[in-house]
């Protein structure tokens, strides 16, 4: 599964967004998360990726393909592509 | 031998304030506070009211209600005694008309009132005491800044209170408990001045370091890891899967971590008790008002009902209790 597919099944499956609102350009001011949920979706994110991502960086996200920009700076998706 | 939950009681100021009353002073809103908090009203004190005067209503009305008047210890979870100096346990034991037993403060924060459970069930089952009154009792108004839009939504005041005595394996037995700490996190969750490191002096209080102040997201991310771990250690230790537990009192800090541990658990959100919405957070007093809800709400004596807390330290703690058989309130 790729990164993408990975951070849209935390967003399904842990904060209640629907599939079909997802995309690599949707923000997630535009997908009703505001900075809690930021905070439950880097938790849920550090759990499946096994990463830390800092409060800054949560913060910093504004689409979901931010998210996933951040992780694969990180080294995620390397060695599960 | 088990020390047991013999009784239940609580007080809360009557005073209110809604998020409306806090939206007409600061910049924000009830639509801001309910969905980030699940918080609608909470209860705060009016001047002259401290912590002793709640914790002594609600050990009252537990002690009524165990259907003993005595106890032979008190136990007063705090973090906001009525002063820095005595400790207030023997002020709310005198006030009780309990004889001379052993009386004191425990700082714990919200978590408080799970590590008191602890202490109270090691007194009893060790035979130090024979009848433990265990308050949890705050009055966070007194020292949450005013203006700070993110905490002044957040906190309540109230004193809960339980007593607890040794019985065995039926209603009302505690039965596990994990406790934890971690001072890394000491910084998360502060009031700066007052205490030895910062003595409270004129620029302390113009600089408002009497006040609360908090990594809000810090804190919920540690507090949703960290009540979601206890919990899970405390249940495979005691050999009980989730869906064994029948009620899910966390402390009530905020609905939105109440779902995330409720979530991560695996427990449904109807087995969990939640009145957050009406007292905010109590800190030590959270747990015992979530359990006076769960009984008024009718629990069956016997039913499993898990607590847990976590709060500034950093400390957690969390408790198997069987439900205790409460006369109605």
């Amino acid at each position: 599964m790729s990164t993408y597919d990975r951070i849209s099944t935390i967003l399904v499956d842990r904060l209640g967004v629907a599939q079909d609102d997802i995309s690599p350009e949707a923000t997630f001011e535009e997908l009703d998360l505001d900075s809690l949920d930021l905070v439950e979706f880097a938790l849920g994110a550090e759990e499946e990726f096994g990463v830390r991502i800092g409060d800054e960086e949560a913060e910093g996200l504004r689409t979901v393909g931010d998210a996933v920009a951040l992780l694969e700076t990180k080294g995620v998706g390397a060695a599960t592509a | 031998m088990r020390a047991v939950i013999a009784g239940l009681g609580t007080a809360v100021p009557s005073e209110v304030v809604t998020n409306a009353d806090l939206a007409s002073r600061l910049d924000t809103s009830d639509e801001w506070i309910r969905s980030r908090t699940g918080i609608a009203q909470r209860h705060v004190a009016p001047a002259g009211i401290a912590t002793a005067d709640l914790a002594t209503q609600a050990g009252a009305e537990a002690l009524k209600s165990s259907g003993d008047t005595h106890a032979d210890a008190v136990v007063l979870a705090t973090m906001t005694p009525d002063r820095v100096c005595p400790p207030s346990a023997p002020t709310v034991a005198t006030r009780l008309g309990l004889p001379a037993g052993l009386a004191f403060d425990l700082n714990a924060a919200c978590s408080g009132f799970v590590y008191g459970l602890a202490v109270a069930d090691a007194l009893v089952r060790a035979g130090a005491a024979r009848r433990v009154l265990l308050i949890g009792a705050d009055v966070m108004s007194r020292v949450v800044d005013p203006d700070d839009r993110n905490t002044a939504v957040l906190f309540g005041d109230g004193a809960g209170a339980v007593v607890v005595e040794a019985g065995d394996d039926g209603p009302g037995a505690v039965t596990a408990l994990d406790l934890g700490a971690d001072g890394e996190g000491a910084d998360l969750l502060a009031v700066d001045a007052g205490g030895s490191r910062l003595p409270a002096e004129l620029t302390t209080v113009l600089h408002g370091g009497h006040y609360l102040r908090m990594d809000g997201r810090e804190v919920y991310r540690q507090a949703v890891t960290g009540m979601a771990a206890s919990c899970s250690r405390l249940l495979a230790a005691a050999g009980v899967a989730a869906t064994d537990v029948d009620h899910l009192v966390a402390h009530q800090a905020n609905a939105r971590i109440l779902s995330a541990v409720a979530g991560r658990l695996g427990i449904a959100p109807e087995r969990c008790v939640v009145n957050v919405d009406r007292f905010g957070n109590t800190t030590a007093a959270s747990v015992p008002l979530a359990m006076a809800d769960l009984h008024d709400a009718g629990a069956a004596a016997g039913a499993l009902v898990l607590l847990t807390a976590f709060g500034a330290g950093l400390t957690w703690g969390s408790a198997l209790v069987r439900w205790p058989d409460l006369a109605r309130r």
